[in-house]
């Protein structure tokens, strides 16, 4: 039973171990690097990350992907920066970007469902229409006033021992505790992984797989959102050049998380540990301060050949979807 | 023995169901009685499996009707008709191999935690669920294990644990034995005798035709889409079951094909020479001989290595130990490239994953190997493959619209000669079949049997792979017969299906 | 009427004529073509150079998706290639006032090209030796490609001096486009290497279905890890020719979505994302398709943001018609409309 359980862990725990590693390597070489703050900031400065890769892993747990989350992004802090600038209540404010994130998501996800189209082309299509968007209200960057996003951008929540979280870090680790819970206790969770594992299959079993995978776009969309309004209380701006190319690090992070691209294996707490080690990565370089910034993409693609090659062994010794 | 006619559970009649350019069914009646398995026989074609997919809710009938305990019903779709209670195990039915087998068979059945408890899947219930019911019906395993974990035989048992799991009245099992080996199939056969003896009306499609005498009461007989007849299994035998699905007298037993070999094939060198050929978890060391002329049997259950033993000698597979020789020189074989390269053909078990390209024309496909062999730059012009394909279309029967049509289009008998000839068009001095008349009906079967001796009389060397033992005996030369991964012996042509059995069996009485 | 609708080349090509007749209506003078500086000259000519790099690489990408496989690194590549050409001729001002190269340029563009043509044999082994998914192996390198070129050109732009190198983007001719010849010559040589040897009966067969091509004999893994080879050196052509065009390299930007535009050129031309089927001439619509787009956005005076949103549209179209199940859709409504109104 317990090399059962590890087997099915593993990849999780090798990505815990790495994240693990490479904190201890920095401990060592830097001073100052075991502060509780420098842990901290890792889920501070990417709680936004955090928030769209949570929602990336179930869309990739279905064997799809979703190429439009960062233009998502981009587009929520316009439209948050847009509505604020014309007088909207805060919260009428979030909720109505919420609410647009969701749909985005869920009309990607019936294309896809309802026409089979492939997920890459639509979710593509998707970015280049958001990323559209974004310019079309403006090319310029939008600065936010309105004092209640200021309020939030500047709360700490203290932790003990001087370190502190913001609010933004918050909701990334209450989405993280929500998806776990989503993932292994409701039947839409396990919908999802049924998907992955094999979709025809699923689907004679009777399981409701069209509703499954509009479901998981309509997630990814709504997750996009909601990082984008971290991201708002983060930069306080809306800019049609925000978050590009965060898709990609969302993928990575899922990845080196554990999450087989192919679907149906993996856990969302392995993408917690993907974003943390995306985020470590950059520490750990900030800390050197002797190297540049582009050496953080060039380990960062070493790191995904590292996973994608364990993952290539792992799959070899358990057995193939028919 | 009661004389209460048991009760009948499903009674279909008059279906007709037609698609653009083929009338699938034509009036066909099914009548399904409690605590009876009942055979839907009848060829590829004759419309099993579009009848079962109008019971399922899949399609709907043109006409007819549907009475399930004496109400009419109309299944809309196949959780619908799980609702209604027809359950139904496919033929492409699978587990999901990355959940638990618990999970397997509750999927959309979880049960949940009382919100006072936080609500959400209760796991151990579920655990224990899948337990019980398998315990129900016989099965003991660890149900928190993934499925893709078991074996081919407990996967098939648990998929139809599952569809029974939802108090079904009709289980309809789709060609449930076609990956399992004879034990496996017991397995199966005792669950079957205990879901019967519960009540339950089971729907059994085979093209195996002692197990429908083995298992089943009664038949159904299907011809072209329309209804034959339906007869007690008591009452109508073999010959009679094959003349009514293919609507002819065949003669039972044909001549025993005369051997060929030539007078001196002894004393040349064999055309291939494998010695203590092994690849680790599938076959163990062994040796093996082809001869020109000679048409050698490959025998053996399923997992006895029949079909790895072939994807080595084809290079298709890497091996862990032993040579290789043509006509006694060492040679290199690496790959299905050096093989093709050697004059060596191979037509695989599954032809729709590894034999056909579902998207190219018949013609190109027929024209593949022998491009393949002769490389990039030297190019079958297009007059000379449409003269290849024509050529070895005629020669073999195949029916095609024309060679232009895409080979996926064909029927799966078609198909399987069209690959036959794709290796045929390479003039191989070594072929080998692997189960070649799997999935054919019986007039396709006779027509490829008398290719593959033609063939050896041509001077191919010919390896013949098949489960069905009646047609290695009746083909072969000489039988090599496996047994768990490694070669339990040989048997000379003329030896007998017994024969045949006894060795795999390894019983008492077999010969050395 | 229907066996032309039905051609495989119908849709793109209606959709090329149609942005070319939109484009005359909004600009008269569209086009209308000159004979200046010895080449020649209009909008016409200047879409069909700024297509030229964007053609080359679908060409490349038309090849792997038809193998089953993508490469979303040809961006990257693009990058480094134009970083190694930038570098290695630079072109520094001698004492009479002449710029000198610092490597010969046949030795700085042979480099480019082979170091492209190094990264796209990368992916390929990625794929075929270790087994990867292309979109995960392809992923690796666009993003640690684009580090390697930042690496190279210290994040800087790096400027080239050397007028013969300017040639390729910006050259002509016998009056037409460098660039253009380059697509053309390139897009030529495929064709004849895939009809006039087995090349492209293989190349349809390994994507049709790879386990069938391997058992039939055909030499999927060496095929395959050409197709990879030839759309890195592709992706290198391109990066020469758009640093040419612009003079300089730099790292940061250069094929920035190109990878994305590739793979839109390629479907809008009519070849399947799932393999198999293939067509060269479609891409070359394709990619003129989207160039036309962009030059009728900016020409109309539009903002040039509207550019991804109406690329977005024209996707979804496609998309939409090449699904048979949308047609179904259409065609089913169009049935019932035409029944009821009897």
């Amino acid at each position: 039973m317990n090399t059962l359980i590890n087997r099915r862990l593993l990849p999780l725990t090798i990505t815990i171990a790495l994240f693990l590693a490479m904190a201890a390597f920095g401990a060592l070489r830097y001073d100052g690097f075991l502060s509780p703050q420098v842990f901290l900031n890792l889920l501070i400065d990417n709680a936004f990350l955090c928030v769209v890769a949570v929602g990336m892993t179930f869309v990739i747990l279905t064997g799809g992907i979703d190429l439009s989350v960062g233009a998502v992004i981009a587009l929520t802090t316009m439209i948050s920066a847009t509505l604020l600038g014309a007088g909207w209540n805060p919260y009428a404010a979030m909720a109505a970007v919420l609410v647009l994130g969701a749909l985005f998501g869920a009309l990607q996800g019936f294309l896809i469902q309802r026409f089979n189209l492939a997920p890459f082309i639509v979710t593509l299509a998707g970015m280049f229409l958001a990323r559209g968007c974004c310019y079309l209200i403006s090319t310029e960057s939008i600065p936010i006033n309105d004092p209640t996003y200021a309020a939030i951008a500047q709360a700490r929540i203290p932790v003990g021992g001087g370190s502190s979280l913001t609010i933004g870090a918050l909701i990334a680790l209450a989405v993280v505790v929500t998806a776990m819970r989503i993932a292994h206790s409701t039947e839409f969770g396990r919908t999802v992984y049924a998907v992955g594992g094999g979709e025809s299959s699923a689907r004679l079993m009777g399981l409701s797989v069209g509703r499954t995978k509009i479901g998981v776009y309509l997630l990814s969309g709504l997750a996009a959102a909601l990082g984008g309004i971290v991201m708002t209380f983060y930069m306080l701006s809306g800019y049609s050049l925000h978050a590009v190319g965060l898709e990609l690090d969302a993928i990575a992070a899922v990845v080196i998380g554990g999450t087989l691209l192919a679907g149906g294996v993996g856990y969302v707490a392995g993408t917690l540990f993907g974003v943390l080690i995306l985020g470590i990565i950059q520490t750990l370089i900030a800390f050197d301060g002797s190297l540049s910034s582009w050496w953080t993409k060039i380990v960062v693609g070493a790191l995904l050949l590292l996973f994608c090659l364990l993952q290539r062994l792992f799959e070899g010794r358990t057995p193939r979807k028919p | 023995m009661s004389n209460v006619e048991p009760e009948i559970v499903l009674r279909a009649r008059d279906i007709t169901r037609a698609f653009p350019g083929v009338q699938a069914l034509a009036g066909v009646d099914l009548t399904l009685r409690a605590g009876e398995v009942h055979a839907l026989m009848g060829q590829n074609g004759a419309g099993k499996s579009t009848l079962i997919k109008v019971l399922t809710g899949v399609y709907a009938p043109d006409a007819g009707s549907i009475e399930l305990l004496g109400r009419p019903i109309t299944p809309a779709s196949p959780i619908h008709a799980q609702e209604l209670g027809l359950s139904a195990v496919h033929q492409e039915s699978h587990l999901l191999p990355n959940l638990s087998v618990a999970e397997n068979i509750c999927a959309g059945r979880y049960p949940r935690r009382p919100w006072s408890r936080g609500g959400g899947i209760d796991w151990r219930e579920t655990n224990k669920r899948a337990r019980e019911l398998l315990a129900g019906l016989g099965i003991v395993l660890d149900v928190t294990q993934l499925a893709g974990g078991l074996p081919a035989a407990l996967q098939q048992l648990a998929t139809v644990a599952r569809a029974v799991a939802t108090d079904a009245r009709v289980l309809i099992l789709d060609e449930p034995t076609s990956s399992l080996d004879a034990d496996e199939v017991q397995a199966l056969f005792a669950l079957i005798r205990r879901l019967r003896d519960q009540g339950v009306a089971i729907l059994f499609v085979t093209h195996f035709l002692d197990q429908v005498y083995e298992i089943c009461d009664r038949m159904t007989v299907l011809r072209n889409g329309k209804f034959v007849g339906e007869y007690a299994c008591a009452r109508l035998d073999a010959r009679g079951l094959v003349a009514a699905m293919v609507g002819r007298e065949i003669a039972n037993a044909e001549k025993p094909a005369v051997s060929h070999v030539p007078a001196d094939a002894a004393t040349r060198p064999p055309v291939l020479a494998a010695k203590n050929i092994s690849r680790r978890g599938q076959l163990k060391p062994m040796d093996i001989e082809l001869r020109s002329g000679e048409v050698l049997g490959l025998a053996g259950l399923l997992g006895s290595g029949r079909t790895e033993l072939a994807r080595l000698l084809f290079a298709l597979d890497a091996r862990d130990s032993g040579d290789i020789a043509i006509d006694g020189n060492p040679v290199r074989l690496d790959g299905p490239a050096d093989a093709l390269a050697l004059e060596i053909g191979f037509c695989p078990e599954d032809r729709k994953h590894s034999g056909i390209v579902a998207d190219l024309s018949v013609r190109e496909n027929i024209a593949l190997a022998l491009q393949a062999r002769m490389g990039l730059r030297k190019f079958l012009k297009f007059s000379d493959q449409c003269a290849l394909a024509e050529k070895l279309v005629a020669a073999l029967g195949v029916k095609t619209a024309s060679i232009e049509t895409p080979i996926g289009q064909l029927s799966g008998g078609n198909q399987q000669k069209a690959i036959i000839a794709r290796w045929l068009a390479t003039h191989p001095r070594v072929l080998i079949l692997d189960e070649p008349t799997r999935g054919i009906d019986v007039a396709a079967k006779q027509e490829l049997m008398r290719e593959v001796l033609e063939l050896a009389q041509g001077g191919t060397a010919v390896l013949f792979i098949s489960a069905e033992i009646e047609e290695v005996v009746r083909v072969a030369d000489r039988i090599l017969v496996l047994r768990d991964r490694s070669k339990a012996g040989e048997l000379e042509r003329g030896c007998g299906e017994d024969a045949v059995y006894a060795m795999i069996a390894n019983a008492p009485g077999a010969p050395a | 009427m229907k066996r032309v609708t039905q051609h495989a080349l119908f849709w793109p090509a209606t959709t090329l004529v149609l942005l070319l007749i939109a484009s005359s209506v909004f600009n008269p003078q569209f086009l209308s073509l000159a004979w200046r500086d010895g080449h020649l000259y209009g909008s016409a000519i200047d879409i069909l150079n700024r297509a030229a790099p964007l053609m080359v690489v679908s060409l490349g990408m038309t090849l792997v998706i038809a193998v089953r496989g993508l490469d979303i690194s040809v961006g990257a590549v693009v990058a480094i290639a134009a970083a190694v050409a930038a570098l290695m001729i630079g072109g520094s001002f001698s004492a009479s006032g002449e710029v000198a190269s610092k490597f010969p340029l046949w030795l700085a563009l042979g480099s480019a090209l082979a170091i492209a043509a190094a990264c796209g044999l990368w992916n390929g082994l990625l794929v075929v030796k270790a087994g990867m998914q292309p979109i995960v192996a392809t992923l690796i390198l666009m993003v640690a490609g684009r580090g390697i070129a930042q690496l190279l050109t210290g994040g800087q732009i790096i400027t080239v001096y050397y007028p013969p190198y300017f040639k390729l983007g910006n050259g002509f001719l016998a009056g037409l486009p460098v660039a253009l010849w380059i697509a053309a010559l390139l897009w030529a040589a495929l064709h004849f290497l895939l009809s006039r040897t087995a090349l492209g009966l293989f190349i349809r067969a390994i994507g049709g279905n790879p386990e069938a091509a391997r058992v039939a004999g055909v030499r999927s893994s060496a095929i395959t890890l050409c197709v990879y080879t030839f759309c890195g050196l592709a992706a290198g052509v391109a990066g020469l020719i758009i640093s040419s065009n612009v003079k300089s390299a730099d790292a940061n930007n250069a094929g920035q979505l190109l990878e994305l535009d590739a793979i839109l050129a390629v479907t809008l031309g009519g070849t399947a994302l799932t393999g198999g089927r293939f067509t060269l001439a479609g891409t070359v619509l394709g990619a003129l398709i989207i160039q036309t787009l962009t030059s009728m956005i900016y020409s109309l005076g539009v903002p040039p943001e509207v550019n991804l949103v109406v690329k977005a549209a024209l996707v979804f179209a496609v998309m939409l018609l090449q699904s048979p199940e949308f047609r179904a859709l259409v065609a089913g409504s169009a049935r019932r409309t035409g029944a009821a109104s009897k």
